[in-house]
This record gives C-alpha cells, sequence and structure tokens, in this order.
C-alpha cells in the first residue's frame, strides 16, 4: 500500500492554476481551486505533444467535471482520474491528494 | 495522336473565363485541349469592380483568375495575342503574333470598347475609354496633370466613371446626349431627381448635348463643341457613352452581324456557322446585345451544356440593375417605362427627402413588369424577387413602395420565397440550391458563398442572401451558437459590455454574476484579455494569472519541447550594434538557440522556464524590452528603412514606426496585430499586409487596415489619406480600440471587417464621421492603456512572490530530464524521440 507522500506547503500552490512537483521520481501536476477548497493531482506529462507540461495548462470544468487544458495542442483530461475527454481511451495517471495541516500530501 | 478535339476561346475577359471555368467543372473538359488568346496583358480581371482599382485595389486584388489555374487544367494561353482571323474552310485561327491553331470549335469571347463618338478630335491626348486596367493606368496619368474632367455618357457606366474622376479630386462634368440620364433604365421623374442627387456630389450634369468636335481650349486643354452653339472646356475626356460590341473578326470571316452590330447567336449561342459559338458583349439574341456579366454567365453554361449534348439553352436574361454612386441608391427592374399594353404605373415621390420610387404592374394588379427607385433602393431586393419569380403581388402593390406603416409588414419574407426563387442572377442560384448547401453541412454565410458561388460576382444580391441563410439557420434549430462557451451564454462583445458598464476588474466576479461553472480555457483566455484591454493590470496579478495560457503565464512562447523562447522588442527593427552584442553574449551564455524572425527581431529558443528571469534580468539590464511575442497583443511594427537612407523614401518611416511601437505595446486584444510602416510606395514594409499598415504618400501619410498574411492573406483596405501624424494615431487609436471591444475573441482584424456589416464604409463611418460618438472614449481608452503600460517582464523580475513560479518544480531544484538538445549547423534544437532515448541510455 502506498503511503501519503508530503509534497509541499499549501502557499506552494498557484490558486486557480498548476505546479508541477517531483514525488518519488514522478512529475506530479498539481491543480488547487481554492474556492472549492480542492485539490487534484495527476502526471505531468503530456500524451499528445511527449513532453512534461500539463501543471501548465488551464484548468477549469467541462459540464461540472473538473479538467485541465494541454497548453500544447488543447486535449482536456479529467482532473479526479486523468481520462482525456477527446479520447476516452488515452488516460493519464491520476494520485490521490489531501491538504493536511497547511502541507500537501499525495499517494503514490 | 490524341482523339481530343480543339476548342480556341477567343478573348479571356470576365465571360471567356466563366466559360472556361464551367467547362473545366464539367465532365466533357478531357475531351477537349484548349487554346485561349487574350489580347490584354493581364488575365481575367473583374470589370464589374473597376473603379475599385481607384480606391487602393491592384489588378491582382481584381484578378479572377486563380492561381495556376490555366497549368491544372493544361490550358494554352496566349498572352497579349490576338487573334486576327478566322478560315473557315481549313478552320484554323490565327493570332496577331502569326499563331496557327487548326480548331475544332470556337468560342467567340470578345466583349465590347467603349463607344467613342466618331467626331473630329475624338482621339486627342487624355481623351481616354473606360474599360480596361490600361485605360484606368492612362486616366491616373491624365487626372495628375489635369484640373477638370469630363465624362461623355450619362449611363451607368459614364456616372461611374464620374465617381472616379470625383475621387481623383477633379472638377467633374457628365455629358449626356440624351435629354436625360440613365435613359434606359429611369423614367423622367426617377432621372430628375438623380440629376439633382448627383449635382449635390459636385458633379456638373449636362443633358441634351450633343457634342460634334472637339478643339483646342482656352483655359483648359480642350473645347467641346455642342450642337446648339454651346461649349464645355475640359483637361481630359472619358468615354463611357455605351458599347460597342467586338465582332471584326467575325465579320470577316463571314458570320452574320446584327444590324445594330454583335454577332447573331440563336438559343445554343451558336453564330452561323455550327462550329462557332458567341458568348457575353460580343453576342447579339434576339437583337438584343447584353452590357452585363449576368447574362454573359448565362450564356457560357449554354454553351458548355450545349458541347455536353444537354438540353439547356440561353432564353434571355433580365436587365435588372442596382447602383450606389457615393451614397445615391438607383436600381432599375423589368420593363420600367411601361410600355407593356395595359400595364398600371404606381409612383411615390417624396421631395423631402430626395426618394422616387416607381412600379409598374400587370393590368390585373397580379404581377410586377418592372421598377424604378432612386434615392432608396432598399427595395430592390424584395421587388426583383417579385418580378424574377412572378410572385403574385399584394392585395396593393403599392404597399411595396410606400413608406411602411408599423403595423403591416410588406417585405417578402426570405421564407416566402419558392424553392425555385433565384437568389443570385449572376450565378444563377436558386433557394433551392442554397437550402442544400446549408444541409449539406455550411453553417457560416462565407462557407454558403463558397459553395454556392452566391454574391461572389456583382455582390447586388448580398442583402437577399444573408436574410435568406439567416432564416434558414433558424429553421434548421441551428441558429448559429454565438455562446462563447459552455459556461458563458454570451458572446465575447456581450461579456465586454458587462465588464464596461458594470466596472468588473475579475474573472471571478463576472461568472458569478452572468456565468455558471469554473470556466474553462475559451472563457478564461477571452475575459483574461478583455481584463487587461480595458483594465490593463499587470496580467500575473493573484486574481488574473489563472486566467493565462501558459505563454503569458511564463511571458515566453512554449516550444515543442516544453522549452521557451524569448523575444525582446526591437521597435521598428531598429537595434544598435550594443543591443545586438548584447543579444549574443546572452544567448552564448544560455546556449540558446538564435533566428531572426518574420518580425522584424531576434528570437533566442531553447530557454528552460528557471532559466527565463536571469535571461530576461541580462536583457532588461542591456535596455530591452518585453516583445510581447507571447500574448494576444501588438507583435512588431515592421518598418522599410525610409527617407533617412533609401533615396526614394518620401518619409521617416523608421521614426514612425518606432513612435507607433511604443504607443502600442501591450495592448492587450481578442488576437495579435501588426503593423509596418513603408517610407513610399514601393512599399518595402509590406504594409499592405497587416492588421494597420502606414505608407507615406507626398501629402502625408496613407492608412491602411484589416490587411492578413498568415493562413488566408488579405490585402488590407484603404482607409484614409494624407493624413498629418496626429490624425493618423487618432484614426489609428480609434480603430484599434473599436476593433478591441467589438471583435469576437481570436479574430484577427481581417476577419473582423470581412464579417463586419456596413464593411470600409461602416468602419469609416465610426471612425472618422463618429456616427455612433463613440470617439472620444476609444480614444480616451486607448490613452489609458498607453498611460498604464508597463513592461511585464521587469515588473515580474522585481516582484520574488511571482518569480517562484519559474520553477520546474515547486519542491526541487532539478530540471525535467526530458529537455534534452542536439547540435545542428552550429546550434541547438530539441533532439527528437529516438535521439533522446539514445541519449538517455548513454548517460545511464
Ligand atoms: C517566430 C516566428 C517565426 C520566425 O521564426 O520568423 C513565428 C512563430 C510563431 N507563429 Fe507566426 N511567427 C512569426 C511571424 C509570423 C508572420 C510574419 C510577420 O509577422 O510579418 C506571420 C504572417 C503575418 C500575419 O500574422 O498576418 C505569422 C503568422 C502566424 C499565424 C497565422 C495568423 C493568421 O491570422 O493567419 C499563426 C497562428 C495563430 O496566430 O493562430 C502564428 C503562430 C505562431 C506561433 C505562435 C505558433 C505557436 O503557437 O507556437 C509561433 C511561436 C513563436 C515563438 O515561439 O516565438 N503565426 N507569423 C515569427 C515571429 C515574429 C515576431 O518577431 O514576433
Ligand atoms: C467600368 C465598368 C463597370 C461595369 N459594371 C457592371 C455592373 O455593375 N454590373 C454588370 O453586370 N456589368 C457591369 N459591367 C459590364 C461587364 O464588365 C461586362 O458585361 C463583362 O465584362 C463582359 O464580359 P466579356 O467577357 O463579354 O467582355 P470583356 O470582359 O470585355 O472581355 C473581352 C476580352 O476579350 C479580349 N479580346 C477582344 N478581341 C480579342 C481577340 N480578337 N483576340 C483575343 N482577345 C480579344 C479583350 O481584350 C477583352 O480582354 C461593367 C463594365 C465596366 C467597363
Ligand atoms: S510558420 Fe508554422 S512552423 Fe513556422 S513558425 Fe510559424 S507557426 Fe511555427
Ligand atoms: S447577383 Fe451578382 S453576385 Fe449574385
Amino acid at each position: 500500500m502506498a503511503n501519503w507522500l508530503d509534497v509541499c506547503s499549501i502557499d506552494d500552490l498557484q490558486p486557480n492554476s498548476g505546479v508541477c512537483a517531483l514525488v518519488a521520481e514522478q512529475q506530479v501536476a498539481i491543480f488547487y481551486m481554492p474556492e472549492d477548497n480542492a485539490v487534484y493531482a495527476i502526471n505531468n506529462y503530456d500524451p499528445f505533444s511527449d513532453i512534461n507540461v500539463l501543471s501548465r495548462g488551464l484548468i477549469g470544468d467541462i459540464k461540472g467535471e473538473a479538467m485541465v487544458a494541454s497548453p500544447i495542442y488543447k486535449q482536456h483530461f479529467n482532473l479526479k482520474t486523468g481520462v482525456c475527454f477527446e479520447d476516452e481511451t488515452v488516460k493519464i495517471d491520476a494520485y490521490e491528494i489531501r491538504i493536511n495541516n497547511e502541507r500537501v500530501e499525495v499517494k503514490i | 495522336m490524341s482523339n481530343k478535339q480543339t476548342l480556341v476561346v477567343i478573348g479571356n475577359g470576365m465571360v471567356g473565363q466563366n466559360f472556361l471555368e464551367n467547362l473545366m467543372a464539367s465532365d466533357i473538359k478531357s475531351n477537349y485541349n484548349v487554346v485561349t488568346f487574350c489580347e490584354e496583358p493581364l488575365v481575367a480581371y473583374d470589370r464589374v469592380h473597376l473603379s475599385e482599382y481607384f480606391a487602393g485595389k491592384s489588378a491582382a486584388d481584381l484578378s479572377l483568375v486563380e492561381d495556376g489555374f490555366f497549368e491544372t487544367n493544361d490550358i494554352t494561353i496566349h498572352m497579349s495575342d490576338k487573334a486576327v482571323s478566322i478560315d473557315r474552310q481549313n478552320k484554323t485561327v490565327t493570332s496577331d503574333k502569326g499563331i496557327v491553331i487548326d480548331y475544332d470549335k470556337i468560342v467567340l469571347a470578345t466583349g465590347s470598347t467603349a463607344f467613342i463618338p466618331p467626331i473630329p478630335g475624338n482621339d486627342r491626348d487624355y481623351c481616354i475609354p473606360y474599360r480596361t486596367i490600361a485605360d484606368l493606368d492612362d486616366m491616373m496619368a491624365a487626372a495628375k496633370d489635369s484640373k477638370v474632367g469630363t465624362v461623355v455618357g450619362g449611363g451607368l457606366l459614364g456616372l461611374e466613371a464620374a465617381k472616379a474622376l470625383r475621387d481623383l479630386n477633379l472638377d467633374t462634368h457628365v455629358v449626356q446626349f440624351a435629354p436625360r440620364l440613365m435613359e434606359a433604365q429611369l423614367d423622367d421623374g426617377g432621372a430628375d431627381l438623380l440629376k439633382s442627387k448627383i449635382e449635390d456630389l459636385g458633379v456638373g450634369v449636362l443633358t441634351s448635348k450633343n457634342t460634334i468636335k472637339i478643339v483646342d481650349g482656352d483655359t483648359c486643354k480642350h473645347k467641346m463643341v455642342f450642337a446648339d452653339g454651346t461649349e464645355h472646356e475640359t483637361d481630359m475626356i472619358l468615354y463611357s457613352a455605351g458599347i460597342r460590341p467586338r465582332y471584326e473578326i467575325a465579320a470577316d470571316c463571314g458570320l452574320e452581324i446584327a444590324e445594330r452590330g454583335g454577332v447573331v447567336i440563336d438559343n445554343q449561342c451558336l453564330t452561323t456557322d455550327a462550329d462557332i459559338y458567341a458568348i457575353g458583349e460580343c453576342a447579339s439574341w434576339n437583337n438584343l446585345v447584353y452590357g452585363l456579366v449576368a447574362p454573359g454567365y448565362a450564356m457560357a453554361r449554354a454553351v458548355v451544356s450545349h458541347l455536353a449534348g444537354e438540353e439547356a439553352e440561353f432564353a434571355g436574361a433580365d436587365m435588372s440593375t442596382k447602383l450606389k454612386l457615393n451614397g445615391v441608391d438607383v436600381a432599375s427592374i423589368g420593363d420600367p417605362h411601361a410600355s407593356t399594353p395595359g400595364s398600371l404605373v404606381y409612383t411615390y415621390q417624396n421631395g423631402v427627402d430626395g426618394i422616387y420610387k416607381r412600379i409598374v404592374v400587370s393590368n390585373d394588379n397580379k404581377l410586377l413588369l418592372g421598377a424604378v427607385l432612386v434615392g432608396d433602393a432598399s427595395g430592390y431586393p424584395t421587388l426583383h424577387q417579385y418580378f424574377s419569380n412572378e410572385i403574385e403581388l399584394p392585395e396593393h402593390p403599392d404597399s411595396l413602395i410606400l413608406p411602411s406603416r408599423s403595423d403591416e409588414s410588406v417585405g417578402l419574407g426570405p421564407d416566402a420565397l419558392p424553392a425555385s426563387a433565384q437568389i443570385c442572377s449572376c450565378y444563377e442560384v436558386t433557394k433551392g440550391e442554397i437550402v442544400n448547401a446549408i444541409e449539406g453541412g455550411c453553417c457560416t454565410l462565407a462557407s454558403v458563398k463558397d459553395a454556392t458561388k452566391a454574391s461572389t460576382a456583382c455582390g447586388g444580391c448580398a442583402a437577399l442572401l444573408k436574410s435568406v441563410v439567416d432564416c434558414e439557420f433558424e429553421k434548421a434549430g441551428m441558429e448559429v451558437n454565438t455562446d462563447i462557451c459552455e459556461h458563458f451564454a454570451y458572446t465575447r462583445q456581450d461579456l465586454y459590455n458587462f465588464i464596461l458598464v458594470e466596472e468588473i476588474k475579475s474573472f471571478s466576479d463576472l461568472i458569478s454574476k452572468h456565468g455558471s461553472g469554473k470556466g474553462c480555457e475559451i472563457c478564461k483566455q477571452a475575459v483574461g484579455s478583455i481584463l487587461a484591454s480595458q483594465w490593463n493590470d499587470y496580467v500575473l496579478e493573484k486574481e488574473h494569472v489563472g486566467l493565462q495560457d501558459t505563454n503569458d503565464t511564463f511571458l515566453a512562447n512554449i516550444q515543442k519541447d516544453g522549452t521557451y523562447s524569448v523575444v525582446p522588442r526591437m521597435t521598428g527593427g531598429e537595434v544598435t550594434p550594443e543591443g545586438l552584442i548584447a543579444i549574443g553574449q546572452i544567448a552564448k551564455k544560455y546556449g540558446l538557440y538564435t533566428k531572426v524572425t518574420g518580425g522584424q527581431r531576434v528570437d533566442l529558443f531553447g530557454a528552460r522556464v528557471d532559466q527565463l528571469p536571469p535571461i530576461w534580468q541580462e536583457l532588461i539590464d542591456a535596455g530591452f524590452e518585453s516583445g510581447h511575442a507571447y500574448g494576444k497583443s501588438l507583435r512588431t511594427v515592421k518598418s522599410c528603412v525610409g527617407s533617412t537612407w533609401c533615396r526614394f523614401g518620401v518619409d521617416d518611416s523608421v521614426g514612425l514606426a518606432v513612435e507607433l511601437e511604443n504607443r502600442y505595446k501591450g495592448l492587450r486584444s481578442p488576437h495579435k496585430i501588426k503593423f509596418a510602416v513603408s517610407g513610399c510606395t514601393r512599399e518595402c514594409a509590406e504594409a499592405q499586409s497587416k492588421d494597420i499598415g502606414v505608407i507615406a504618400v507626398e501629402g502625408g501619410w496613407s492608412l491602411y487596415v484589416c490587411g492578413n498574411g498568415g493562413m488566408k492573406p488579405r490585402h488590407a483596405d484603404l482607409f484614409a489619406t494624407n493624413l498629418d501624424k496626429e490624425t493618423l494615431i487618432k484614426y489609428i487609436d480609434r480603430v484599434l480600440t473599436f476593433y478591441v471591444r467589438t471583435a469576437d475573441r481570436l479574430q484577427r482584424t481581417s476577419v473582423w471587417m470581412e464579417n463586419m456589416e456596413g464593411g470600409l464604409d461602416y468602419l469609416k463611418s465610426v471612425v472618422i464621421d463618429d456616427k455612433l460618438e463613440l470617439c472620444d472614449e476609444l480614444e480616451s481608452q486607448m490613452q489609458h492603456v498607453v498611460d498604464t503600460y508597463q513592461c511585464e517582464w521587469k515588473t515580474t523580475i522585481g516582484d520574488e512572490s511571482k518569480l517562484k513560479r519559474f520553477r520546474h518544480f515547486v519542491n526541487s531544484d532539478k530540471h525535467d530530464e526530458n529537455i534534452v538538445f542536439v547540435e545542428e549547423r552550429g546550434q541547438i534544437r530539441p533532439a527528437n524521440i529516438e535521439e533522446r532515448k539514445l541519449l538517455k541510455a548513454e548517460n545511464a
């Protein structure tokens, strides 16, 4: 069973936007929506452009589902599941994430 | 040996070219080797819009021939060569240059010439026909040392020619042989009103004048002497008094010529030789030569059908016309003179507003036979539909010309038209074909035009086409959804107005008041851009940063490997040696790839996100500023070297480019904006391909707007000329702010203009005549943006909290190991996937 790993402080996150963290040698994109007190973690790797950039995409929702738009070719990924909205056969890893005492923790 | 027949088309004018296009689109195209003779040095161009040549359109703009048309279709075209004789016994055509072609079929499309009255002195210097682009060049040359210009002929073309002379700033007169203007189309009442309207435009009108000779003038170059003993002095003369079909070559080989000129043709457009057709203005059908393009196109179609063995035939055409001369509307439909026995006439005259309307109906009050409209031609599309589709008139036909009372709607809604109703007469497009195109997937007006060609010739049907298309869209329930995205049921323009009127300063405020959900990359970027255009806050401010896409977030352009490019501003493309050296040193220090861009500056590629701040620190220290290459904002103001160095330069284009770039830098807009300034009309800065283009001319600056390079090039429109710098800047302020406020998201100025109702004239009325009484506001908004400019990189570097973002990992100083370069031509480039794997393996 994976453990919760301490990543950073909540102040390191970008409200309504994303950052990238190095967690257990994985590049993890972390998004923060303060109004909903929500955080999301998915892999930073964009399978459509083969580069590590998803943390730099714009976030929002599609029909109520939280999503990030790839900054390169604009495919959308579900922030909870990692599934691509345009092509459901494409899925990136999504991780459990929580805020614990102002610290951000991820399970990998 | 090929078994193809040889088909020779004599004349590559509007109709000859239309014939070739129809033939190439048909199944029988492979049956023929096609050869065409083109007497003019230019391939077919749009004569109908000839006068736009004066408004800045070039010969290339007017061309009707798509690039590569002759090559791809294997058509042999002999340019600047005229067919001089046809030998019908041996079936050969011989050209002026001595080319002899064995033909199987000939299509004569030799058009016509302007009629030149056979009087002594008619060929004096500066006496020019009005027909070809070469004529217009002669005209412009002659106008340069003329003060008074006179048009012979007060018909449709003559009045258009008069407008051209007015536009060249000549004291202009029209001399008409007949007692009234446009005698073919108008009755006395309409012609009188037209005359007074034309005179109001500053054009003198002389009617019932029969010129008998042209001699040396006393005050001007020429003196025209009239049969009634009066005289008129002028420096140049334009002939536009009707047309004379060109039938010499047909007459010489023995084909029958009509009494009033023109090669006699039958319903198949065949001449008296079964292998020779004639179409367009050189042909005479039923003793009639049509001086309009639509009948010519109908003849061209008839010939292609006949060659294909189909039954279609030319059955005459409608001579209705609509014209706009400097704001004077004139239209005539069918038989305006009530020459049909028993016909009834209704007339409406309004001396106050200068409106005259008259309709001619059948004696049972059921069918429209003709109409004349002067001063207000808005009823033309409806009346023309009643006429051409023989739709039964309403109970009181006069309701069609009386000012509409609010309780009754007299217009014939597009829905009421039958599928067979012809909407575009130039291309014979029916309402049914338009409906088909929409059902076939066209979902914009532009795509309907592309698919059907409707409204792409004379343009007379544009308003009607739009109403038909709109109505069909609405019926299909595909009310074109203009909502910006699922979070806002509004257009960008609506959002702009909310932000402006309610003084909204943040996305969260806007979405809670007018939207739903959390937003997405579409609405966030659009709103981010509007907020920046309107209030011009720093884009990385806490409440705005989430609205920026990666380029704006990191103030640099992301590349395919996740690195960024860095583009310092180089106003006007001007840079000092010290500046260049600094850029070179910085690029060398950080190992960046350098390239000169298409926008006259240097781009440095391959910077990791963590390298951006130190690179910019050094650039700022060397005196550079952000180039906003990442923003939907002003990119560059390109310049040519101008009068400072260039021997042809009329003014200091670099100086102006630098000033303009400094004024508008940082302005956020719906899409990127590009400018250029050229020092003379040689146009080395290519200003006419930019959103805003400026060219130095003897009297000041000429302003061009809404040009585009890129995916769909568009020539900029000449907006105003001979401007002093102050007025120029005022106009640019207004045009840009109006664009910022009203364009759709990601809409360049070119597309904005193409979609603007009323087009260039409307934009001029807003910006020059202040029709919306908005100019002060537009200028002060721009001044606010100018006054609050900041170099975003300077602000960012000075703010520790903002710099935190410029790291690949929030919790580590490591770099993204996926970023790997290899060397090419002495500089770095991103490794491709294979190379990346190989290098990783080597390092492991
Ligand atoms: C760097 C440069 C190519 C070069 O090496 O010369 C360039 C590079 C890009 N162009 Fe460009 N364009 C560059 C000059 C041009 C020009 C030439 C000019 O400006 O004189 C044009 C045609 C002129 C025009 O825009 O009318 C041009 C027409 C486009 C278009 C098509 C726009 C259109 O309306 O058709 C795009 C796509 C878009 O914007 O949607 C585009 C988009 C792009 C993007 C942003 C594509 C992207 O998203 O990655 C490229 C990124 C630039 C970067 O990383 O810095 N670029 N691009 C040029 C930068 C000029 C500068 O100094 O700022
Ligand atoms: C200023 C102006 C405005 C107009 N406005 C309108 C309008 O608003 N609406 C409208 O419907 N119509 C308008 N017209 C008329 C329209 O332009 C003509 O009806 C149309 O051009 C006729 O086409 P065509 O091919 O028959 O003749 P043209 O376009 O004249 O083409 C004939 C071509 O054949 C060439 N040629 C002639 N003899 C030979 C030969 N022996 N060998 C080789 N080549 C030869 C000529 O040089 C010419 O290039 C306008 C015309 C002018 C001049
Ligand atoms: S032309 Fe295409 S590939 Fe070249 S810089 Fe512009 S956008 Fe990139
Ligand atoms: S009627 Fe001429 S373009 Fe449609």
